[in-house]
């Protein structure tokens, strides 16, 4: 017999204590985005809710134009806008109670001020007057993470902890479709699935990374489908429904807390704007296509819905409207205002206690602002 | 207070112990008095670790406390960043120097400046234990010396043990250190041995000290880890050369210790910075830097550098030609330029 023969015939036995973990079948995503509004599926929904999330759908567009206007003027170094992903950011911010953590990257700043960090603290990683403008533990919000996927690890870590000191706390991370490239969001996913650990993924699949379409960057069905493999399941929802996102997300969160581990949230939406101001979106794709996704708008389509069913009249559409002008002057008046920096805060928060290194560097620094400040008075006299 | 009855006081009794001992000591004590405290890393747990520094740590303590993580550095040192958001004490360990680079955009990037980017609100006390440096024989990616990487990144203590005692006592501190620690083990001494009393084991000073091994009045040897040993034994064969040498034990690389460092030097006027790690970009230049800028004038000679060469670590079978040893630091002290030589 030849080695080829061999090998043809060879039959890897599987050893005796071998078990297959799960089936994977109920791990599969469906095929199609789950979808509620303008389904039967919508007539189960809590009225209340559908109109909560309407108005903070009209609330968060409000923010995404104002912070984008912001940049504009120069009051903003930068801002990746999340107008026509409102929905996702809405529904990951609803789905969690108070004490549960919410991991975001840099496009979630709408997500940041839906879980009730006010708006002008959110900003101050995109502003420049600090990296975090809060408390991440006051909150329950970790910083806005710039490297992609790297936060993913540290929600799995946080639950985890939770869950060995006995709380029934749930971390919800959230993540690009680039960003699911990365050896972060493996390595996050895998740990959570073995942990157990009561966590929620979200990937806002907007269809790009930068200028690179989905199709260059996996060859999956899915991104949903990436969860079998790890043993957790995966939701392909429609990320513009904000009702479906709030099903799929409170689902799995629920089931996260009641140790039932993790889920892989796969939300398919567009980015209606360039990636940053600093992008120019018509190298890479056509006017037409941006078009196609305007009647899909989340903002529409809630309104429809509510619409339909005699939920929505007048008078709500224009306190909704009212109540997003008012979030949206606030924010403007307040950065507006000239941020008022300590250059010393420098050196304050590198390490607990100052090395020596610090301290004299510090004091360098501290003459170079005397010197200034002296010969800014020499000048006024 | 406790009821156990009162022992008849009798003298500590010491007995021989290895570092790796008084290092798996360091966290047993570490995790009994603190239940933060968590272990976690490729096979530390049933195990012990390839060094069998965490041996008998999830026996004790548990699985939850003692956690074989999937193999994955970034994967461990994130989902350490979670632990201490949440208020836990993880000391991480990396398998071998070179296999915690996958770690590092962690380790730089969230690590180093959590502190920092959120105004001080979320500090992180993680310890990330590494094994480093060479002398071991070991195979390819098992015998680097990355401290230069580690000191190159503001926010991050990098102490590194050099006795038995400062093992147990560095270790304690590290773990106890409000912010995060690369604590360099150095893997060739993991089994140097030294009596020790392990039930009444020294803690030491604040991280950041350097101490005076052995004092001396010609030049000072400025070293640490891995090399520390090797400086002692130089400078017990450089008394048959008529030199007194004084051998400095940094500890502690970030926070440096300026002031220990440039009082020896002062005292002696020269110096030799001895490290494994290359010289090219390597911690000696730094230290070099800083001496000359505050000795210049007590300086009778450039501070000179035994380093590695700038090569990539070399194979088991030439790693003897690699490493700093007594003869090339004994001609470094040589060239100091004694003026009876001239
Ligand atoms: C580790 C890392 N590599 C590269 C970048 C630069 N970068 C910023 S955003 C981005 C694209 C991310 O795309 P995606 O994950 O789909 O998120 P989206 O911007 O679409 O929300 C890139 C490459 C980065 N921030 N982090």
């Amino acid at each position: 017999m030849t080695v080829m023969e061999q090998r043809g015939a060879y039959r890897p036995t599987p050893p005796p204590a071998w078990q297959p973990r799960t089936d994977p079948a109920p791990l599969l995503p469906d095929e199609e985005p789950y979808r509620v509004l303008g389904t039967d599926a919508a007539d189960k929904v809590d009225p209340e809710l559908l109109r909560r999330l309407y108005a903070e759908l009209v609330r968060g567009r409000r923010y995404n134009t104002q912070a984008t206007a912001l940049t504009k003027q120069g009051r903003l170094a930068v801002y990746p806008s999340s107008t026509g992903q409102e929905a996702c950011e809405i529904a990951a911010a609803l789905a969690l109670e108070e004490r549960d953590w919410l991991f975001p990257s840099y496009r979630d700043t709408l997500a940041v001020v839906a879980r009730g960090l006010d708006p002008a603290s959110a900003l101050t990683l995109l502003r420049g007057d600090w990296h975090t403008g809060y408390d991440p533990r006051e909150h329950r919000i970790a910083p806005l993470s710039t490297p992609l996927a790297t936060q993913l690890p540290h929600a799995v870590g946080l639950a985890h902890a939770a869950r060995l000191k006995g709380d029934d706390v749930v971390a919800l991370a959230m993540v690009g479709d680039g960003g699911t490239s990365e050896g972060d969001f493996h390595e996050a996913l895998n740990f959570a699935a073995v942990w157990q650990a009561p966590v929620v993924f979200l990937v806002q699949n907007n269809g790009f990374a930068i200028s690179v379409p989905l199709a260059k960057q996996t060859a999956a069905p899915s991104l949903a489908h990436k969860a079998v493999g790890y043993g957790m399941p995966g939701r392909l929802v429609d990320g513009n429904d904000a009702a479906a996102m709030h099903e799929v997300l409170s689902e799995a969160v629920a089931r996260a807390r009641e140790g039932g581990g993790p889920t892989l949230v796969e939300a398919v939406t567009y980015r209606m704007e360039a990636h940053t101001n600093a992008d120019d979106a018509t190298r890479y794709r056509q006017d037409t296509d941006v078009e196609a996704w305007r009647d899909h708008d989340p903002i529409l389509l809630m309104e429809r819905e509510l619409t339909e069913r005699g939920l929505l009249d007048d008078d709500m559409k224009r306190q909704a409207g009212e109540d997003a002008e008012a979030m949206a002057a606030d924010l403007r008046q307040h950065m507006n205002q000239e941020p008022v920096l300590d250059p010393m805060d420098l050196f304050t928060h590198v390490y607990a206690e100052q090395t020596s290194q610090l301290r004299e560097q510090a004091a360098q620094l501290r003459a170079e602002l005397e010197v200034a400040a002296e010969e800014a008075e020499e000048e006024t006299r | 207070m406790s009821t156990v009855a009162a022992k008849p006081v009798t003298k500590p009794a010491t007995k021989p112990a290895t570092m790796a001992q008084a290092l798996g000591r360091a966290l047993r004590d570490s995790m009994a008095e603190d239940p933060s405290v968590h272990v976690l890393g490729e096979d530390v747990g049933a195990l012990g670790g390839v060094f069998r520094v965490t041996d008998g740590l999830a026996a004790e303590f548990g699985e939850d406390r003692c956690t074989d993580t999937p193999l994955a550095e970034a994967g461990i040192l994130g989902t350490a960043v979670g632990m201490a958001m949440y208020g836990l004490r993880p000391v991480v360990e990396m398998q071998f120097d070179a296999f915690a680079y996958p770690a590092f955009e962690q380790l730089i990037s969230h690590v180093a400046r959590m502190r920092n980017r959120t105004r001080g609100t979320l500090p992180l006390p993680i310890t990330v234990r590494v094994p480093y440096g060479g002398g071991i024989g070991g195979v390819e990616h098992h015998s680097d010396s990355s401290e230069a990487y580690y000191i190159a990144t503001p926010g991050l203590h990098v102490v590194t043990p050099a006795t038995v005692s400062d093992a147990y006592g560095l270790l304690r501190a590290s773990i106890a250190s409000d912010d995060p620690v690369v604590f360099l083990e150095p893997k060739r001494l993991y089994w140097s041995k030294a009596d020790w009393n392990p039930d009444a084991p020294q803690t030491v000073e604040p991280i950041g000290r350097a101490v005076v091994r052995r004092s001396g009045r010609s030049a000072t040897l400025i070293t640490y880890g891995p090399s520390v040993p090797v400086c002692l034994e130089a400078a017990e064969a450089a008394r048959a050369e008529g030199w007194d040498l004084e051998v400095v034990d940094l500890r502690s690389l970030v926070p440096f210790d300026d002031e220990t460092v440039a009082a020896s030097v002062r005292r002696t006027g020269r110096a030799v910075v001895v490290h494994e790690s290359g010289g090219f970009g390597g911690p000696g230049g730094e230290i070099a830097a800083r001496v000359t800028e505050r000795c210049f004038h007590h300086l009778e000679a450039p501070v000179l550098r035994v380093a590695g060469f700038d090569i990539p670590y070399p194979p088991p079978m030439l790693e003897k030609h690699h490493l700093p040893g007594v003869d090339r630091i004994l001609d470094a002290v040589a060239r100091l330029q004694w003026e009876a030589d001239s």
